[in-house]
């Protein structure tokens, strides 16, 4: 029950029963021992699946092909990090682990600097047609990338950029703008006028107002968006696998591979799984400070 | 420091509104201004422009010798402090106060110093190191100060510096205030709608209402002398009483007589301070009473024909002195100015008593035994009366007066 109407409200309090939210009290809660275990129990099963395919990525194929995961929970000798060995001694996959961090990392970078500098503008700085510029990044939010593939390729093919890394770079690049500008300049139009003014006033222009003040203001949505950006294009298959080739093809894509040629080719795919996996996950959690919220509090009143 | 000079400034928005009209304003090198109306009077838009927050519409702002219409904010050397101080929530307090500096390119040694030497005035000291939010309200409202101060404007620029303090705070932040700028000697423009703040820090204070300036004079000048109704009722707390009164009488024996029939005397040396008075002789004219200006007949006895009677509706003990709320018989005053005035307070229109008639506040000595209910006799100092014409609102005083929207200096 969140939604009450004023007279319900208004005797609740004239009956002395503060009415919280739900999820206020959810929260209240949460120092409830209980309810700890609780959460505990459900993050370790969440969890299971992940520590199978670590476990996995231990064994070796016949293992994998003949017994379950758990099985090494009473018989421990059978875990062997040859996988990894063989995962590194494969050309393809090597290669591609390369590949994705030359996609991923520009992707990301790109997306989040050109989106910050376009936020800042769309925010703060008044131009004539800002408005329906905007409007039109918003409306690009719904265009489905499917739509952009064959053109793209026609293009892509024209210039010359058909198969090479700079053309899946651009292709995510562009498709990850407009939700990015979307995002960071509804989150800089929330930073207090006042700060913008008063850096103005202490000499600030707009660039050093933007990566002096808006910048680090706006660090957690953009570390925010730098982790959403960067697991999209890590995970991303369908783009790499029109638009990349041999040389270029990510993870993702070698991984696929591994199935098509050899069957059910275990050993690489639960180890090439596991460090596709992996890498996220540190940049998760080294951004993942900058989601600590309070960053503007103290800044006015 | 230099002086700052409005000359024929106004500001429309682009859908039309009109926040300030026709500003004339010489502020002189090291002066206080301060800048007074209820909210919505274009005091605001007024500062954002001298500061370059806001596009200048018409009209011509010099800061020193230099005309500083198409000059950004940045380059035109002024310093503002916010009303909502606007520290930067990532920075802690030493990088606060130096980014001024640090934006401008002064060695950082230099840098170090100077916010050293701030904040040791300011009495910050110990805290250059924290960040804002673990900062108090007053320790917020210094480090805005400090910010300000650190840079050595030609002037600086105040919006309300102190309205999210506590009263007591802002008592001590006020004083402060004063000290630092008469110390400092920079050119000062303070933005309040606090009519204390303005009395008490202003060398001149500058009273405007819907975007026009009403009057600009040293405090007790504003005080003593009010240019119209509204900065009559605007400045002085509780307000001034004002009643619509009839001039009757013959020679120097005049006297204003209300509707329900009580009269007051018109001092002789009135007459000769306001000449134009006689004009109004069988018309209908405002009376201003200060509360301060009446007393209880009891404590203080005078003549006959000074008193108002009435009964105390209301009786405030304040402890220094007794506000007694009663109402006279008389007709509103009901123009532009006491519309406005009305405004401020949150009514649409001058209210009338809750028994009818012209509701008064008098301000009696704490000796005086009124009781709600109690009849009361006021004694009116009839020489403090003041008088204002009822259809403009200005006050009359020789018909050779220069008019009162203008500024006097």
């Amino acid at each position: 029950m969140t939604v009450t109407t004023k007279a319900e409200s208004g005797s609740g309090l004239a009956a002395g029963a503060p009415r919280r939210s739900v999820a206020s009290r959810i929260v209240g809660r949460l120092g409830n021992g209980f309810v700890q275990a609780l959460l505990a129990l459900i993050a370790l099963i969440w969890l299971v699946p992940t520590i199978g395919l670590f476990v996995a990525s231990l064994r070796s194929a016949s293992d994998s092909a003949n017994s379950g995961w758990w099985t090494v929970l009473t018989a421990p000798a059978q875990l062997t990090l040859a996988n990894y060995g063989n995962l590194l001694g494969n050309d393809a996959i090597a290669r591609s682990f390369v590949n994705t961090f030359l996609i991923t990392v520009p992707s990301t970078l790109l997306v989040v600097v050109i989106a910050a500098l376009a936020a800042y503008a769309f925010a703060w700085i008044d131009f004539p047609g800002r408005d329906w510029l905007f409007l039109g990044v918003v409306a690009l939010l719904v265009v489905p990338i499917q739509v952009g593939l064959i053109p793209l390729i026609q293009l892509f093919g024209d210039i010359g950029l058909f198969g090479t890394i700079p053309g899946i770079v651009l292709f995510h690049t562009a498709y990850g703008l407009p939700f990015a500008i979307f995002l960071l300049r509804n989150y800089f139009a929330g930073i207090p006028r006042d700060l913008l003014e008063a850096a103005r006033m202490d000499g600030g222009t707009e660039w050093t107002i933007f990566r002096r003040v808006i910048f680090p203001l706006g660090g957690p949505a953009i570390a925010s968006l730098a982790i959403f950006q960067f697991l999209w294009v890590w995970n991303d298959l369908l783009i790499a696998l029109i638009f990349g080739d041999e040389d270029s093809y990510p993870l993702t894509v070698a991984i696929q591979q591994q199935t098509r040629q050899f069957g059910a080719n275990i050993d690489i795919i639960s180890s090439g799984a596991f460090l596709s996996m992996l890498v996220p996950l540190i940049v998760f959690f080294a951004f993942q400070r900058y989601f600590v919220q309070g960053v503007l509090a103290g800044s006015v009143k | 420091m230099a002086e700052v000079v409005l000359a024929g400034v106004g500001k429309v928005y682009p859908d039309g509104t009109r926040a300030v009209t026709d500003l004339n304003l010489h502020i002189g090198d090291g002066e206080f201004l301060v800048l007074v109306g209820p909210s919505g009077c274009g005091k605001t838009t007024a500062l954002r422009m001298v500061a370059g927050l806001e596009d200048i519409s018409e009209g011509e702002i010099r800061i020193g010798d230099r005309v500083v219409n198409r000059v950004p904010a940045r380059d035109r050397d002024v310093a503002m402090v916010f009303q909502s101080y606007a520290l930067y929530p990532h920075l802690s307090v030493r990088e606060n106060i130096g980014f001024g500096l640090s934006l401008r390119k002064v060695p950082k040694d230099e840098i170090r110093r100077k916010v050293e030497d701030v904040a040791e005035r300011l009495g910050l000291a110990d805290h250059l190191d924290r960040k804002p939010r673990n900062l108090s309200g007053g320790q917020r409202q210094r480090v805005a100060m400090g910010r300000a101060i650190v840079r050595e404007p030609q002037a600086f620029l105040m919006d309300e510096p102190l309205s999210n303090l506590d009263a007591k705070l802002r008592v001590q932040m006020r004083a402060e205030i004063a000290r630092i700028q008469r110390d400092l000697g920079v050119t000062t423009i303070y933005v309040t709608h606090d009519q204390t703040e303005a009395m008490t820090l202003g060398d001149r204070v500058a009273v405007m209402k819907k975007g026009v300036l009403q009057q600009v004079a040293p405090p007790q000048e504003l005080y003593d002398r009010p240019a119209n109704l509204f900065v009559a009722g605007f400045i002085g707390s509780p307000a001034m009483n004002m009643l619509i009164g009839r001039l009757t009488g013959e020679g120097d024996a005049l006297r204003v007589e209300f509707r329900g029939g009580q009269s007051l005397r018109v001092e002789p040396e009135t007459l000769t301070a306001r000449p134009a008075l006689r004009s109004y002789l069988d018309r209908p004219v405002v009376v201003g009473i200060r509360p301060e200006d009446m007393e209880d007949a009891e404590l203080a006895p005078g003549p006959e024909d000074a008193r108002l009677t009435c009964t105390a509706d209301l009786v405030e003990a304040m402890g220094s002195d007794v506000l007694v709320h009663f109402s006279v018989d008389a007709d509103l005053v009901v123009t532009d100015d006491t519309r406005e005035l009305a405004r401020d307070v949150g009514a649409d229109d001058p209210q009338p008593a809750a028994q009818g008639g012209a509701p008064m506040v008098a301000r009696f000595s704490p000796r005086t035994r009124v009781k709600v209910g109690d009849p009361v006799i006021a004694q009116v100092d009839t020489a403090r009366m003041h008088f204002f014409d009822p259809e403009t609102g200005a006050s009359i005083w020789d018909s050779a007066q220069p008019s009162p929207r203008k500024e006097s200096e």
